[in-house]
């Protein structure tokens, strides 16, 4: 048995911390929530965590509403809402702080290596994410090719849309496990 | 700026940012909002946003919900920031977890897990084009090569708690690019 405050706690300090460190959008917090909830908790199976993410890629929103998600498993509605706040509320209040500090100082050099100096971080995150799911990926080779195929096609074409890829996936996924691939 | 002008209403932020919450599928979002605030209602300029949504894409978190902070601060100050991001996020929060319901009755369907599996791929390749780009834009020295390197390493493969491993490594290289472009001046 879980004792339900305690959950809430779990929550708000697994996500809290990952709002405030996630430079680089969603990607960056699915290393670490990946950790938390699949490795350390077991919260939801490896298999829940990457259906999970397909879910919220189908779903409006940003891709780190998977985070509520998990939490709604966990806790019920009243988790979810905490953990959205959680997820939303210390970046929200940094992002509402800089806005003013931003604008009056517009065109200062400490912009550009802010700007600078962030980007390699977002990236490494981003690549952490990106590890984090192929790791959980539950079909083997099937997925780490069309991963690659995928990669490489909006390498070359940059504008297919990115529904209609992932409907193309969906399709093909089941008609090769129909013929028992 | 034109004080003549009456204040955007929080009305009208929350129904503009509940709609685009709620059908904001597939990335462009900040482009949407951007279409929406300066093209279509003109309540801000196209500089003043550009410079905002370069914080939106630097500052931790999503960029588009950080953009609909910033318009809602620029335009109404704390409420305004509050109506924006809680009516963007009310929507898919709703949604996703229909979703997950929708899925959890699903999934022992023959082909579902196929269908998500698929899915789960294709998308995985979408984040990885888009990691190919990030890692492009910011390997432009050996600086920031080894800054990348080792975040994906503390954090990928080592599990270093997330919020220290970024503590650390950003000011360092922010400082270092800082006097980087003190020197090249």
């Amino acid at each position: 048995m879980r004792d339900e405050e305690n959950i809430y706690l779990a929550l708000i300090t697994i996500l809290a911390p990952l709002s405030i460190a996630a430079i680089g959008g969603a990607t960056g917090i699915y290393a670490p929530l990946q950790y938390e909830t699949v490795v350390l908790r077991n919260w939801v199976t490896p298999r829940e965590f990457i259906d999970l993410f397909a879910v919220a890629r189908l779903s409006p929103g940003p891709g780190s509403m998977l985070a509520p998600v998990i939490a709604w498993k966990v806790a019920g509605v009243s988790g979810a809402i905490v953990a959205t706040i959680a997820l939303y509320l210390p970046s929200s209040i940094l992002c509402y702080f800089a806005a003013g500090v931003w604008n009056r100082h517009r065109g200062k050099p400490w912009h550009k290596a802010i700007e600078a100096g962030l980007t390699p971080v977002a990236a490494g995150l981003i690549f952490a994410g990106i590890l984090a799911l192929l790791q959980m990926e539950q079909s083997g080779w099937l997925s780490w090719i069309t991963v690659a195929l995928v990669a490489a096609l909006l390498f070359w074409k940059p504008k297919l849309h990115p529904l209609s890829l992932i409907g193309c996936g969906g399709l093909v996924f089941f008609v090769l496990h129909w013929f028992g691939f | 700026m034109d004080s003549a002008q009456p204040p955007v209403s929080l009305a009208a932020l929350w129904s503009l940012f509940f709609r685009i919450g709620l059908f904001s599928f597939g990335g462009q979002v900040t482009s949407w909002i951007h279409r929406e605030v300066v093209l279509m209602r003109g309540w801000m300029s196209h500089e003043e946003f550009l410079s905002g949504l370069a914080l939106a894409q630097i500052l931790p978190g999503v960029n588009s919900t950080n953009a609909a902070v910033f318009v809602g601060q620029r335009l109404r100050g704390v409420p305004g920031a509050t109506v924006c991001i809680v009516g963007m996020l009310t929507g898919p929060l709703a949604a996703i977890i229909v979703a997950w319901i929708f899925y959890t009755k699903l999934v022992d369907l023959p082909g579902f897990s196929s269908i998500i599996e698929g899915v789960a791929a294709v998308a995985l390749g979408l984040l990885a084009r888009m990691g190919m780009t990030a890692g492009r834009s910011a390997a432009t020295g050996i600086l920031p090569a080894l800054t990348m390197a080792a975040t994906f390493v503390a954090v990928g493969i080592l599990k270093w708690p997330m919020l220290a491993v970024v503590a650390v490594i950003a000011p360092i290289s922010v400082a270092a690019c800082y006097w980087q472009g003190k020197r090249d001046a």
